[in-house]
C-alpha cells in the first residue's frame, strides 16, 4: 500500500476542515459565540458556485461565479449579523448557540427546498486533469485545494497582524470598551467578522464542492470541523488549520486501518484526548505568539 | 477659551435622575475635577462625554461643536482620550501592543497597501512606533515595554492605560478615577505626570477622584456633585470648605432637618 496517496488526499480534506475550523473560530474571537450554522455557510457557499456556473443551471465561467459567489457570501455574512445575530448582543452565549444551530437548519432545507436534495458535482475548468509527481498521482482538485488554503491563510495572517481592520477586529475581540475608546466601531466591526466569515465559508465550500459531491446535509460536516477548532485551541487561527489537517490525515488511516463504524469515531477519539490531556488545545489562546 | 462645554445635561434612568441639568465648562490647558458621593453622577457624566449614554435634555460642546451627533467610537478621533475607572485594556496583548492600538486612528494607508506592508506603511508604523517610545519613556514604562497585560500588576496596567490615551496625542484627557487601588507612591508619581501632561504636553485634564490630596494638587478647578446635581465649583479650597460640600459627605444637613 503506497500511503502517499492517503496523505495527500487527507491533506485535501483536512484543508476543508480546517477553513470550517476558521470560521468558527473567527466568529468564536469576535463575538464570543459558536456559529454552528458554519458548516452550512459553507454548504451554502458551495450551492451558490454550483448554481451560478453549471451548465444545467446559469453557466456563468467559473472563474466569475467564484468571486461572485465570495461577495454574495460576504454579504450574506454582514446582514445575517446586522439583522438577526446582532439582537442578541448582551444575551447569554447560549442564546446564539441556539440561533445559530436553527439558522443551520433553515439553510438546510431551504437549499434542499431551491435546489433539491440531490448530491450534485461542481463543472470545473480542470475537472478529471490530474498531476503526477513520481508514484504519487494528485488529482487537480486536491493540489489546488492545498494551495488555496495555504494561500488564504497567508493573506488571513498579513490582514491580521499589519491592517488596521484586523488589529481592530483583534482588539474588539479582546476587549469592547477599550476598543470603543480607542475608536473602534465595535459592532460594525462584529459584523464585517462575519463578512470575513462568509468569505472563509464560501472559500471552502468551492473547494470542497470541486473534489466532491455537494448536497444540503454536507454542512454536517462542520461538527468534523468543529472538533478540529477545538483540536487546535478555539481562538487560534493556525490552530484551527492544524486541526483540520490532523482530522483530514487520521480519517483515511483510520478507514484502512480500522474495521468501519470504528472509523469514523477517530476524530472525535483524538478530540476526546486532546481535551484530557491539553483542555486547551494545542494551540492555546495564552501563547507567546499568536495571530 | 473653554475646549469642554455642558449645558443644561440631564440624563434619567427610569424614574432615576442620574445627572441632573448640569452646566460647566472645561478651559483649554486646565485640570478639572469632578468630586462627589458614591451615585452623584461623575462616572455617569463620563460615559455622557464618550457617548455610551444620551442625554435626555441638554448639549456637550467639544471646540464649540455638539458631540451628540457622533458615535462613541468617533470620539477619539476627535481628540478626548479617556481612561477607566476599572481599567480596560487588551489583557492578552503586550503593554506595546495596547499602546500602539491607540495610534490605529491616526492610520491613514489603505487595507491593501497594509497588507503589503507597502514603504509608506512602513514609514507610518516608525512615526506611530516612536510616538509610543515617548510615551513609554514618560511614564517609565520600559521595563514592561513586551510583558502581557494579564501578568502585570494593577498599578502598572493604570499607568498603561494612561499611555495608551496619551499615545492618541489627545487634546482632552478624560481621568476615572486615576488613583483609585494606588499606593501612596504611586498616588505621587500619579501628581507629577498629571502636572507634566498639563505643563509639558499642553492637554487639558479632566477628571474624577476621591483623593483629595491629588484633586488639591493639581485641579485649577473643581466641581462638586451630589445626586447627579451641581452643589459648588471653584478652586479646591473653596469647594472643600463649601458647607454644601461637607453636608453631602458627612451627611449633615439629615441631622440638621431632625
Amino acid at each position: 500500500m503506497d500511503y502517499s496517496q492517503l496523505i495527500v488526499s487527507g491533506l485535501a480534506n483536512g484543508c476543508v476542515y480546517g477553513l470550517i475550523a476558521l470560521g468558527f473560530v473567527l466568529v468564536y474571537k469576535a463575538t464570543e459565540a459558536v456559529n454552528f450554522a458554519q458548516g452550512d455557510f459553507m454548504m451554502l457557499g458551495a450551492c451558490i458556485v454550483i448554481w451560478l456556473t453549471n451548465g444545467d443551471s446559469l453557466g456563468i465561467s467559473f472563474w466569475l461565479a467564484v468571486p461572485l459567489t465570495i461577495v454574495i457570501m460576504a454579504v450574506l455574512g454582514y446582514f445575517l449579523d446586522l439583522l438577526v445575530v446582532r439582537r442578541l448582543f448582551g444575551q447569554p452565549q447560549i442564546a446564539v448557540v441556539i440561533l445559530t444551530i436553527a439558522i443551520g437548519f433553515i439553510l438546510r432545507f431551504g437549499v434542499g427546498a431551491i435546489w433539491g436534495h440531490e448530491p450534485r458535482l461542481l463543472e470545473t475548468p480542470f475537472v478529471g486533469k490530474n498531476l503526477q509527481f513520481g508514484s504519487v498521482v494528485l488529482g487537480f482538485e486536491e493540489g489546488a485545494v492545498i494551495i488555496v488554503t495555504l494561500a488564504l491563510a497567508l493573506a488571513l495572517y498579513v490582514f491580521f497582524k499589519h491592517s488596521k481592520l484586523g488589529k481592530a477586529m483583534q482588539a474588539a475581540s479582546q476587549n469592547q470598551l477599550a476598543a470603543y475608546y480607542v475608536g473602534i466601531p465595535v459592532k460594525n466591526i462584529q459584523s464585517l467578522v462575519w463578512a470575513l466569515a462568509g468569505v472563509v465559508a464560501a472559500v471552502s465550500g468551492i473547494l470542497f464542492a470541486s473534489k466532491g459531491a455537494i448536497d444540503p446535509s454536507t454542512g454536517l460536516l462542520g461538527i468534523k470541523a468543529f472538533a478540529a477548532a477545538v483540536i487546535g485551541g478555539f481562538g487560534s487561527l493556525p490552530g484551527a488549520i492544524i486541526g483540520g489537517l490532523i482530522i483530514g490525515l487520521v480519517e483515511p488511516f483510520a478507514a484502512y486501518a480500522l474495521p468501519a463504524g470504528y472509523s469514523q469515531l477517530a476524530p472525535y477519539a483524538i478530540m476526546l484526548l486532546v481535551l484530557i490531556f491539553r483542555p486547551a488545545g494545542l494551540f492555546a489562546q495564552m501563547q507567546k505568539k499568536k495571530v | 477659551m473653554s475646549l469642554l462645554t455642558l449645558e443644561n445635561v440631564t440624563l434619567t434612568f427610569g424614574g432615576v435622575v442620574a445627572v441632573d441639568n448640569v452646566s460647566f465648562h472645561v478651559g483649554e490647558g486646565e485640570v478639572f475635577a469632578l468630586v462627589g458621593p458614591n451615585g452623584a453622577g461623575k462616572s455617569t457624566i463620563f460615559n455622557l462625554i464618550s457617548r455610551f449614554y444620551n442625554p435626555v435634555k441638554g448639549d456637550i460642546r467639544f471646540e464649540s461643536n455638539s458631540i451628540l451627533k457622533r458615535r462613541a467610537d468617533q470620539i477619539p478621533t476627535l481628540g478626548i482620550a479617556r481612561t477607566f475607572q476599572n481599567i480596560e485594556l487588551f489583557e492578552q496583548s503586550t503593554v506595546l501592543q495596547n499602546l500602539l492600538v491607540g495610534r490605529q486612528i491616526h492610520a491613514r494607508n489603505g487595507l491593501f497597501s497594509q497588507m503589503i506592508f507597502s514603504p509608506s506603511v512602513r514609514d507610518e508604523e516608525r512615526r506611530h512606533r516612536a510616538v509610543v517610545e515617548e510615551v513609554i519613556d514618560f511614564l517609565e514604562l520600559q521595563p514592561y515595554r513586551d510583558k502581557y497585560i494579564a501578568g502585570l500588576p494593577y498599578g502598572v496596567r493604570k499607568i498603561v492605560e494612561l499611555g495608551r490615551a496619551l499615545a492618541t496625542e489627545p487634546k482632552m484627557l478624560l481621568l476615572d478615577e486615576p488613583a483609585s487601588g494606588l499606593s501612596v507612591e504611586e498616588t505621587q508619581d500619579m501628581i507629577f505626570w498629571i502636572e507634566d501632561i498639563k505643563k509639558q504636553m499642553g492637554i487639558t485634564v479632566l477628571m474624577v477622584e476621591h483623593d483629595m490630596n491629588l484633586v488639591s494638587s493639581v485641579s485649577d478647578r473643581v466641581l462638586a456633585l451630589a445626586d447627579g446635581k451641581e452643589l459648588a465649583i471653584g478652586t479646591p479650597k473653596e469647594v472643600q470648605s463649601h458647607p454644601e460640600v461637607i453636608a453631602a459627605y458627612l451627611g449633615t444637613s439629615i441631622a440638621e432637618e431632625q
